[in-house]
């Protein structure tokens, strides 16, 4: 799947990340008003990895109730982020996203460019359990809540998610960060602070998913930095059914999404697993792997 | 971390008019020298907006510029600059024109001489002088007529809206006139959007390949965030120039639609 946000924007360059290979797609966060976002600089790369603060620019779920039908006529299975104010605002936009059609539904709880604005769902356990339940009162889809590496025990906020009723926790977005101009000695981003995703935030969003992984019983969809099919494994390995992948397409272009793919089934070939679900989790029983037990790797 | 994406800062080392509301910066980069006909920077105007503009010279003895045209507050401030402010730059960004054709027809539209004005040294550098349309809205709004007099001598022609000068009309009605009396093998546009709506279905009559230079809202420029998608090619990267194929794909939008800041679609107006 694409990461919430990237190219998440209209039906048919989604249509275009699903015919690259990917299984499903997911919107951009969908919040109850139409939001332009910050003002540029939005975005800027950095050394391995991009920082972001793009201000979940959405034209508003009224709007977006087309789009989605549009997707759906496409035959493209969509999962539609979104977002709140309050916990009102998230099962309204939930309760809306759902009736348009979308075939499940991912709680962005911790977008951290907002914070100020729409405070830090992500960060406290009790808010994530009462979002989360507030919006399964409103839908039967499949609910995934996503959560934020800026918290200190990400485990008792997936754990408070898992009780409000999600089906599954998606792992992670974005680390914050800000990126400094020497030569005009000022923050780069017009919102100085952003989010910074790709291959310099790989361990941390994995050891996220490492410990959800341990604290839930719900499936796990790990998210950051992955770009090649060994990062898709090591993410399984950890616990992850299921990846995102966003900042991949800035540096290896849209052909990553079956690029990765390709290289899980080569492992897999490799190895002599069958499906996804044999994997995940693997390494969580590490004493109990012997050397003999240990593959062979990928061929690419 | 490959260059292109690093902010740089330039020095603005002259910024010279063009017309009332239309001005050139040139600065030194060494990335911009390397650029394509056709590419473009992300110029960021510190405490206001980064926009992205065309690059319109590119390494003339290590100078390369943007031209500028005031529409609104971040290019309000580039088409005053004085020399010696500092902007941050990164690119250059996106596609680039195709050099094809022995007898190429480019039809500029008010700033949108900016991207062509590379494409024609490159194509006399290949010992090939193109027959350039110059539009603007009167006779004081044409850009770098100079310097394209220069280059091409009578194979610069020019039309006004108001006629003040050249040919009366839009440019886009000059270049039917002259693609039924004329053969080309190849044309090349850039300017306002219904305009090169307008020659890209009078190149389809004529069975005549385009590339033509869109505009849409850029925010990261490097093709992640999809805020300038039309159909399914992002501008910023798949883009700006759109080659016959694209444009047929994105047809309804031609013309038509586009995403504004928020990703909804409104009116192309001009
Ligand atoms: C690839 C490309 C090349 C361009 N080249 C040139 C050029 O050579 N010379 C030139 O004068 N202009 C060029 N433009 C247009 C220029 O970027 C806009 O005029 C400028 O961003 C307006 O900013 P503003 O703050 O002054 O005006 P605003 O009041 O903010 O906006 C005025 C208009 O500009 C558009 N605009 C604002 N921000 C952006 C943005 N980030 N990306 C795209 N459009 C925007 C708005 O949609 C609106 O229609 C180019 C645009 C693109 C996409
Ligand atoms: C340009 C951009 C926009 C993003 N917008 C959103 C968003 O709207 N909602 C969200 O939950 N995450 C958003 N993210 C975060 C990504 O979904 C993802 O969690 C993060 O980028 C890490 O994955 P990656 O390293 O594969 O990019 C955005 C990321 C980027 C780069
Ligand atoms: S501006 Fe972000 S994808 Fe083109």
């Amino acid at each position: 799947m694409n990461a919430a946000g990237v190219l998440g924007m209209t039906p048919d360059i989604l249509k275009r990340v699903y015919d690259s290979g990917a299984g499903a797609v997911i919107s951009k966060s969908i919040g109850p008003e139409p939001r332009r976002g910050h003002p540029n600089p939005t975005l800027v790369r950095v050394e391995c990895g991009a920082l972001n603060a793009m201000g979940l620019p959405n034209p508003g779920v009224e709007y977006f109730v087309e789009e989605i039908q549009e997707i759906k006529k496409m035959g493209v299975p969509i999962i539609a982020s979104f977002f709140g104010g309050s916990t009102q605002e998230f099962a309204d936009v939930a309760y809306k996203l759902s009736r348009a059609g979308a075939d499940a539904l991912e709680l962005n709880a911790s977008c951290p460019n907002v914070a100020e604005e729409l405070g830090m769902l992500a960060a406290d356990a009790a808010n994530v359990e009462k979002v989360t339940a507030a919006v399964r009162d409103e839908t039967k889809l499949p609910l995934f809540v996503k959560l934020s590496p800026n918290v200190t025990n990400i485990k008792s906020i997936a754990v408070a998610a898992e009780w409000g009723g999600a089906d599954a926790i998606t792992a992670v977005n974005t680390s914050k960060g800000i990126a400094i101009d020497i030569n005009l000695r000022r923050p780069i981003l017009a919102n100085v602070t952003g989010g910074l995703s790709g291959p310099a935030v790989k361990p941390v969003s994995l050891r996220c998913v490492w410990e959800v992984a341990q604290a839930v019983k719900i499936p796990v969809i790990g998210c950051g930095g992955i770009t090649t099919g060994r990062d898709a494994i090591e993410y399984i390995l950890a616990g992850a059914s299921a990846l995102e992948v966003g900042t991949a397409v800035m540096t290896h272009g849209l052909d990553v999404y079956k690029e990765i793919a390709d290289g899980i089934t080569c492992y897999m070939e490799n190895n002599g697993f069958t499906s996804i679900s044999e994997m995940v989790g693997l390494a969580h029983d590490y004493e109990n792997i012997g050397v003999d037990n240990a593959c062979l790797g990928m061929t690419k | 971390m490959p260059g292109n994406d690093e902010i740089r800062t330039i020095i603005v080392l002259d910024a010279r008019r063009e017309a009332v509301d239309i001005s050139t910066i040139y600065f030194k980069d060494e990335l911009t020298q390397t650029a394509k006909p056709g590419q473009y920077l992300m110029v960021w105007v510190p405490g206001e907006d980064e926009v992205p503009m065309s690059i319109s010279t590119i390494n003339h003895n290590g100078l390369s510029s943007i031209t500028v045209r005031n529409v609104g507050p971040t290019t309000e401030i580039l088409d005053s600059l004085q020399p010696g402010t500092k902007l941050g730059i990164r690119g250059p960004y996106g596609n680039s024109y195709e050099i094809k054709g022995e007898k190429p027809l480019i039809v500029a539209g008010g700033s949108g001489a900016a991207s062509l004005y590379p494409l024609v040294e490159a194509f006399i550098e290949k010992g090939i002088i193109p027959t350039f349309i110059l539009g603007g809205r009167s006779s004081d709004q044409l850009l770098f007529e100079d310097e394209l007099v220069d280059l091409l001598k009578e194979k610069l022609v020019i039309s006004t809206d108001d006629g003040s000068m050249g040919y009366s009309g839009y440019a886009s009605g000059y270049a039917a006139l002259l693609m039924a009396e004329n053969e080309y093998d190849h044309v090349y546009t850039c300017g306002p959007e219904l305009m090169m709506a307008k020659v890209f279905y009078e190149t389809e009559k004529h069975n005549l390949p385009i590339q033509a230079s869109l505009e849409r809202y850029i925010k990261c420029a490097v093709g992640l965030c999809g805020n300038c998608v039309v159909g399914p090619y992002r501008v910023c990267k798949d883009g700006p120039i759109f080659d016959t194929e694209m444009l047929d794909t994105i047809r309804e939008e031609l013309g038509v639609s586009r995403l504004d800041a928020s990703g909804i679609k409104v009116r192309v107006n001009h």
